[in-house]
Parts: structure tokens; C-alpha cells; sequence
């Protein structure tokens, strides 16, 4: 038996115990990072709300609130329909392209089921405040040129009755349509689609 | 035997005390801007102090939380003056953090050989934001709700992940109670313990190296037989006493805010914030605080959400970066060349621009100019290493001026 260190050993059970215990305290740190996504709880929520339409004006909007979020439905009026069809050219995605924004039986350039009734998730595709609804023409604080639609307070995203946005704002993609669809002429529901229908 | 040899035998307390205190030399030549790192650890304190007496009435959860800040203000004997100390507290702490980074810019506090000094204070600064932040959600008002459900929507900007994240830091698809009792959970304990570690970082390295002066003289240079610099002076009592002044002024200061004027006109606690949070409608006109306006206003002024979050981010990444932008061979500004002094003035007026144009709308002209002042703040960063190659600077004296 000899005094001599054996220093290749060493170096093996050294960074055998390094990388050992590395992988470890990684694993360790996987359930606390874990535990701060949304519980099972959270997942769960957001059944399906169903929305009366009857008393629906032209013009006027229903704020719902689905999975905590305002999801807005108004009725646009023959007008509004013509004019967004002549918006094109100021907006970013006037033919929404841009997938997962809204679902396939809405990517139309009105981007709803039925041409009058507009259903959008009430966030602002920017930093998510809730838009507000401006329907009027040409009010004093935005200008001679608008025509009508939702104005972000917050850091001034606008979007047209279609929800989509406009150029030149920080918004980037259009406001999101949920699924949905109608159980009759009065009666929406927000969060499913309907089963089996194409 | 003394008690104190009995400790000193087993715990180093005079040792520590000499070294950090009554034999701690700093230079002599110290003005008005040297008062703000002690007021800011007075703060600190203040803040944990009354944050542990709120925690023993605060309720996180988004069906109490509101009505519980309430109690704490009508009920809870003197619990007005304790939340009032707190909410006052955490805008005192940013009025006095931007006046020490102030004083840094001022003198090339960050210089060699204290760039660890800096880049620990900028880490101070970092967290500080987070906790103020998370300490915003906390009375469940409308500006607590909306400004960190866009607060929280800023990391869905990153591609790929960004939304994962987002949804991953709130907990839940939307702001809601997981997010408010997680907050709660980081704003109490895990960002002041993170606090705490870093404060101790950044004194312990500045007593390392030493303190840093107006005149920018290294007095570590000029020492007499003892080995204590000729232009040094111990901390205690010398600063110690001074820094009492300081803290008088600023509590008469700190007293009238304080006592007459808490809200301090919607800046310290804004209006909307007595209005229960309502995920359905976001107030007319939100805005954050007013130490992050600067940043806001960056924010908005750039028409793009990517590099909107992009330009807010650097804005705060290049402060890291100036100990390396700088080159000039002079800290103080006493000495530095004009080139120097108008950067410096422009970039002051600039972040002060920003600060205000971040509590207006995000409108026409308003946005023009929140542009212009955004080149600005950068100019000054990314243009520092050449104004600074060229500056003309003065020559710097041997020893710190004044009597």
C-alpha cells in the first residue's frame, strides 16, 4: 500500500458528485415551478355562458363575463356593415390570416357567424386592458377620420367593429373572437361550439 | 473581564464595528447627494417594519382584500398611520433611490473599481421595482387589478414562450386570486429577503473599495503613518451625526406628505385605486405609478408590442452597462468636459420629460414627444463611449477640495 493520492479518483468522484447532485437539485426545483401554474381548479372554470340577444338594440353592447374575461356583444347596424368593408386598406390583418385569433367559422372579413352580431373577447391584444366602445363617427378626442369601433385607453390600440386593429398602433394582431354559436335567433352561448355542426 | 472581551472572544462585534463604522474612512468632502443611500436604508426599515403590522390585518384573497385594506384604514387602531407610513414609504424609497443613482451619475460612483457596487445597486433597483410592483396588486383597487394585468402582459410579448410565461406568473387565465395570494407570498418575504441580501452586497462591496467622493479623488491614495487616508474621516461619529441631520429634514419632509397629504394628489395613491377591482372595465385612464412612468412612456412611444417591451427592457439593462460605456478617465463631473455635462443634462431632462408624459395619454403629440425623449434617454447611453473618448477633461487634484 502506497501514500500517493490518487488524484484521477478524486477528480471522478468530485465531479461524479457534482453532476449527481446538479441534476438533483434541479429535479427539486421542478415541482415548485409547478406549482405556480394554473391548479386544477383554475383549468376547470369557464363553462359556457349563454347570452339573451332579444333585447339587443343596433348599436348597443353586452358585456359577459367568461373565464374572468369581458367578452363583448353588440349588434352593428347595415351602415357599419358597408363601411368596414371599406376600411381595408388602415388595417393590419383586414382579412384575418392571423390563425388562433379567431375560430375557422368566423374567418370572414365581418368576422362573425351572423353579419349584425359581433362577439369579441373585450382584451386588448396589446398588454390586455379592456377597450372601450366607441361606436360614434368622428368624436372630438380621436379625430375627424374614425369610423367608429373600440379605443384602448391604455396606450391607444384602436380596432374597427370587426375587432380588427389598425395599423400604426401597439396592438399586433386583431381582438380575439371566442368560439361560440347560436342555440337560436335570441340565444348565444359563449365557450363551446356546437357540437357536430361543421 | 468586560462583557464586551467576553463577546469579542466569540463573536467579532468590535471587529465589525471598527471596520464598518468608527473606522470606516470616508472622505471628508461629502455634500448633500451623500445623505441618500443612509435615508434609503432608513426607508428600508420603515417599510419592513410596517409591512409586518399590515400583514396582521391584510387578507389576500380577491373576495377580502379590498374591504381588509379598508378595515386596516377605518378599524384597526392606528392602522391608518401604519399603511399610511407604508404607501408613503414606497414612493420616499424611489424619490430617494433616483436621487443616490442620481449622485452616481453625478460623481462616476460607478467607475472602477466600483462597478460591482453599481450593478448590486442596480439589482437593488431592479427588485425594488418587482416589490413595489407586487405591493401595487396587494388593496385589490382598479390600478392595482389593470396595472398588473398589463404589467403581466408584457412578458406575453416575448415569442414563443411569452404567453406560457404570462400565464405561468399569474397562475390562472387571468389576474385572480392565485395571483393575488402569490404576490402576497413574493412582496412579504421573498423579494425583501432578496433585498436584504443585496443591500449587504452593496455595502459590503463599497467598504470594500471605499466610498467614492465629488471631487472623484481616489483618497485611498494619500495616507498618513496609520495607514488612514489623509482625506478620510471615520463614519462614526463624523457621518453618522451629519446623516442624523439629513434624516431630520427628510422626516419633517416625509411628516407633512405624511400627515397632510398622503395621496398626495393621486401620485402616491392614485383615485381609481378606491374603486374595487372590476376585470370587466378598465379605468378610463390608467396609469402606473409615478417612479415607473419614465419606462411607460418608453413603453408606449414605441408602436410595436415586441419592441415596445424590447425598448422598456433596455432602458433599464443599459443602466447596467455604464460602468463600460463611460471611458473617460475623470468621475466627477467637477472635472469632466462639456460633452459630458450636456449628455448628462439632456438625459436628466429626458427621463423627466418621460416621467411626466407617462402620466398623460398615449395620444398625438404626446406620443411624438414621448418618442423624442425615448432617442434621447438611449443617445445618452449609446452614444457615452464616444463623447466621452472626446471629451476635454480637466485635470484632476491630488487631494478633495473645500476646507
Amino acid at each position: 500500500m502506497t501514500n500517493t493520492v490518487d488524484t484521477d479518483k478524486r477528480r471522478f468522484l468530485t465531479n461524479a458528485t457534482t453532476v449527481v447532485g446538479s441534476i438533483g437539485a434541479i429535479a427539486v426545483t421542478i415541482p415548485f415551478i409547478s406549482s405556480l401554474s394554473p391548479s386544477a381548479k383554475a383549468r376547470a372554470a369557464g363553462a359556457p355562458v349563454e347570452v339573451d340577444i332579444s333585447k339587443l338594440e343596433v348599436g348597443q353592447l353586452l358585456t359577459i363575463e367568461w373565464r374572468g374575461k369581458p367578452v363583448f356583444v353588440f349588434r352593428r347596424s347595415e351602415e357599419t356593415l358597408s363601411a368596414l368593408a371599406n376600411l381595408k386598406t388602415e388595417l393590419r390583418d383586414p382579412h384575418s390570416e392571423e390563425l388562433d385569433q379567431q375560430p375557422s367559422y368566423c374567418k370572414n372579413d365581418l368576422r362573425s357567424i351572423r353579419q349584425d352580431l359581433m362577439v369579441l373577447v373585450g382584451i386588448c391584444t396589446h398588454l390586455g386592458c379592456a377597450p372601450t366602445y366607441r361606436p360614434e363617427l368622428a368624436p372630438e378626442d380621436l379625430g375627424p377620420d374614425w369610423q367608429g369601433g373600440f379605443f384602448c385607453p391604455c396606450h391607444g390600440s384602436t380596432f374597427d367593429l370587426a375587432g380588427r386593429v389598425y395599423q400604426s398602433v401597439p396592438a399586433p394582431t386583431n381582438l380575439v373572437v371566442p368560439p361560440h354559436y347560436f342555440i337560436n335567433d335570441n340565444k348565444l352561448l359563449i365557450g363551446t361550439e356546437k357540437m357536430g355542426a361543421a | 473581564m468586560r462583557l464586551i472581551d467576553w463577546i469579542d472572544a466569540r463573536f467579532p462585534a468590535t471587529k465589525f464595528v471598527k471596520a464598518h463604522l468608527s473606522e470606516y474612512y470616508a472622505p471628508r468632502n461629502f455634500n448633500f447627494w451623500y445623505y441618500f443611500g443612509f435615508l434609503a436604508l432608513i426607508i428600508l426599515i420603515l417599510q419592513i417594519v410596517t409591512g409586518i403590522f399590515l400583514t396582521m390585518h391584510y387578507k389576500p384573497d380577491t373576495a377580502l382584500a379590498f374591504a381588509s385594506v379598508e378595515y386596516i384604514m377605518r378599524d384597526v387602531p392606528w392602522g391608518w398611520l401604519i399603511r399610511y407610513l407604508h404607501s408613503t414609504g414606497a414612493s420616499a424609497f424611489f424619490v430617494v433611490i433616483y436621487l443616490h443613482m442620481f449622485r452616481g451619475l453625478l460623481y462616476g460612483s460607478y467607475k472602477e473599481p466600483r462597478e460591482l457596487v453599481w450593478i448590486f445597486g442596480m439589482l437593488i433597483y431592479l427588485t425594488l421595482m418587482a416589490e413595489a410592483f407586487m405591493g401595487y396588486l396587494l388593496p385589490w383597487g382598479q390600478m392595482s387589478f389593470w396595472g398588473a394585468q398589463v404589467i403581466i402582459s408584457l412578458f406575453g410579448a416575448i415569442p414563443y414562450i411569452g404567453e406560457g410565461l404570462a400565464l405561468w406568473i399569474r397562475g390562472d387565465f387571468v389576474v385572480a386570486d392565485a395571483t393575488l395570494n402569490r404576490f402576497f407570498a413574493f412582496h412579504v418575504i421573498a423579494l425583501p429577503l432578496v433585498l436584504l441580501g443585496l443591500v449587504v452586497a452593496h455595502i459590503t462591496a463599497l467598504h470594500e473599495v471605499g466610498s467614492n467622493n465629488p471631487d472623484g479623488v481616489d483618497i485611498k491614495k494619500t495616507k498618513d503613518e496609520q495607514g488612514i487616508p489623509l482625506d478620510g474621516i471615520a463614519f462614526h461619529p463624523y457621518y453618522s451625526s451629519k446623516d442624523l441631520v439629513g434624516l431630520i429634514v427628510f422626516l419633517f419632509i416625509f411628516s407633512l406628505i405624511l400627515f397632510y397629504m398622503p395621496e398626495f394628489g393621486g401620485w402616491f395613491l392614485e383615485k381609481d385605486n378606491f374603486i374595487p377591482a372590476n376585470p370587466l372595465q378598465t379605468p378610463e385612464h390608467i396609469v402606473p405609478l409615478w417612479y415607473f412612468t419614465p419606462f411607460y412612456a418608453i413603453l408606449r412611444a414605441v408602436p410595436d408590442k415586441l419592441f415596445g417591451v424590447m425598448a422598456m427592457g433596455g432602458a433599464i439593462i443599459v443602466l447596467f452597462l455604464i460602468p463600460w460605456l463611460d471611458r473617460s478617465p475623470v468621475r466627477s463631473i467637477r472635472y469632466r468636459g462639456p460633452l459630458f455635462r450636456i449628455a448628462l443634462s439632456i438625459f436628466t431632462i429626458s427621463f423627466l420629460a418621460l416621467g411626466y408624459l407617462g402620466t398623460q395619454p398615449a395620444t398625438g403629440l404626446y406620443t411624438s414627444l414621448a418618442q423624442v425623449f425615448s432617442v434621447l434617454y438611449f443617445s445618452f447611453f449609446i452614444l457615452m463611449p464616444i463623447y466621452t473618448s472626446l471629451d476635454k477633461d480637466q485635470p484632476v487634484p491630488q487631494r478633495v477640495t473645500g476646507k
